[in-house]
């Protein structure tokens, strides 16, 4: 009984509700009003799509799954978060990277790219979101010395197009014999198979493999390689030239992120050292 | 665009220019004296020969060379011990291994090719061949195999441009072929218009060039079947 009056009452009630609604006019265009200056803001949510690698461990892989995972996917969230965009995550092979944003498959690039001159030459960099020193790795226990000498005659695995292939080519030259890979991980199989002495490529993502199961048997030798010649100011995100206004976007992101403590904890989550300075 | 970068490259372009012909002449060369037998082998009326070949052209034809090649260079790697036997001097090489996908691929197509020629050569020249007392040895000798590769040169002919532009595979696992070239060019100037325009225009010539020596071996050795 209880229970039927008070459905009895709700439903007067309700009805009531409509009856004053439906005729008071006024109110329900206020109301309408208000969703349209509401809406703007969220029909306008701006979609940025960005160019990812998916085949640079710890910064961009893909999983068994095909989710793409690593600090570069995670800061381009993180960014996209501050900006208060959509971000939309396109995967694509190293060796056409820029081309592809020339040719507006996305806005921006966001894979470890270093910020280097001939670079800057086809696109815009936004400021550095991290740096990072370039090393070899060999098998441990190896006796070979990293110098012009000593790696006479050796093979050198090294990603084709990046900055340690540009790096090694100027300063290592002939020599050496330099093979060049389309993804890092072929690099890796074929250090795994003996068929190359040693990985020249970023200390970051040297790292992450000689942790894996793969790569406990190999070690760094040599010094960091950080010339500002090869390896620029660091790693930004690639843009066109002409999207200046998303640039700035980006620059004002990077920095908010940093303020807040977010990139720290991405930080966290893959090195622990400090990698932005 | 600025073909100034393709100028100051050249040496590059024709390192790789040199390495794709001679992949080019290696691979066809082996495959074509594998696909003899084994065509005459999937042409045979015994099960027991016909098989195994029909099995071998069923998987290189069936399968992306691209494939082929990553399980040869990559794939068979990963096997220790291939690493620790002696065949691993020629699998450790980026270069032999593209030679044996590449041989073993124009084997496959070239075999299937041959194999329809012999099949279909006419009755007559049989059973002339038999009326001479011929064996079966010496009607392959001296019959149905000089019938059948000449009526095969127009496909051959085809089966080597395939080869020609199979051979920019070779770019994926570390060789600096034409196409590898290219891609070391594009990716040191970020240039792909310029670098890949520069190529394709050395592999038109080439094939080109194979076009035309194609003709010449058709007017050769086809003479006999003009209109």
């Amino acid at each position: 009984m209880m229970l039927s009056n008070t459905l009895k009452s709700l439903v007067i009630a309700s009805f009531t509700t409509l009856l004053i609604v439906g005729c008071g006019n006024k109110e329900p265009a206020k109301e309408k009003k208000a969703e349209a200056e509401a809406q703007p803001a969220a029909k306008t949510t701006e979609v940025v799509r960005i160019g990812v690698e998916g085949a640079y461990p710890p910064f961009s892989q893909t999983t068994k799954d095909g989710k793409l995972e690593g600090f570069d996917i995670d800061i381009a969230h993180a960014l996209c978060d501050s900006m208060k965009v959509k971000c939309e995550l396109v995967k694509q092979d190293w060796d056409g990277i820029i081309p592809a944003l020339l040719a507006k498959k996305y806005d921006a690039i966001i894979a470890s790219m270093s910020m280097t001159d001939e670079r800057k030459e086809k696109v815009a960099f936004s400021n550095h979101y991290y740096k990072s020193p370039a090393r070899f790795i060999t098998k441990k226990g190896s006796d070979i010395k990293v110098s012009k000498e000593g790696l006479k005659g050796k093979s050198v695995a090294v990603q084709r197009g990046t900055v340690s292939d540009k790096f090694i080519t100027g300063e290592f030259g002939e020599g050496v014999d330099i093979k060049r890979y389309g993804t890092q991980e072929e690099a890796y199989l074929d250090l795994n198979a003996g068929r190359v002495d040693l990985v020249f490529a970023d200390a970051f993502v040297l790292l992450e493999f000689t942790k894996s199961e793969k790569g406990k048997d190999y070690e760094f030798i040599g010094d960091s390689y950080t010339d500002p010649k090869y390896f620029g100011e660091g790693i930004g995100i690639a843009l066109r030239k002409e999207d200046t206004a998303l640039t700035e976007k980006f620059n004002a992101a990077i920095k908010a992120i940093r303020a807040d403590g977010a990139y720290d904890t991405i930080r966290k989550k893959y090195f622990d050292f400090e990698i932005f300075e | 665009m600025d073909f100034s970068i393709i100028i100051d490259n050249l040496p590059l372009l024709f390192k790789g220019l040199g390495l794709t012909l001679q992949l080019l002449a290696i691979s066809l060369t082996v495959g074509f004296f594998l696909s003899i037998p084994l065509a005459i082998m999937a042409a045979s009326k015994n099960t027991w020969l016909r098989t195994p070949v029909k099995i071998f052209i069923y998987i290189f034809r069936g399968t992306p060379l691209l494939i082929q090649i990553f399980i040869i260079y990559y794939g068979l790697a990963q096997f220790e011990w291939l690493r620790e036997s002696s065949l691993w001097l020629i699998f450790k090489e980026a270069y032999w291994c593209a030679i044996i996908a590449f041989s073993l691929n124009t084997a496959a197509y070239t075999a299937e090719i041959f194999r329809g020629a012999i099949l279909q050569t006419p009755k007559g020249e049989l059973e002339a061949a038999e009326a001479c007392g011929m064996n079966r040895w010496d009607q392959y000798r001296h019959v149905i195999l000089p019938s059948a590769l000449r009526r095969s040169i127009p496909m051959y002919g085809n089966e080597v441009i395939f080869m020609l532009h199979a051979t920019v595979l070779a770019g994926v696992i570390t060789l600096v072929d034409l196409f590898g070239a290219a891609k070391i060019i594009n990716s040191r100037y970020y240039a792909p218009f310029e670098s890949f325009i520069s190529v394709g225009l050395f592999y038109l010539a080439l094939t080109f060039t194979i076009v035309f020596a194609f003709k010449l071996l058709e007017g050769h050795f086809l003479k006999h079947l003009k209109r």
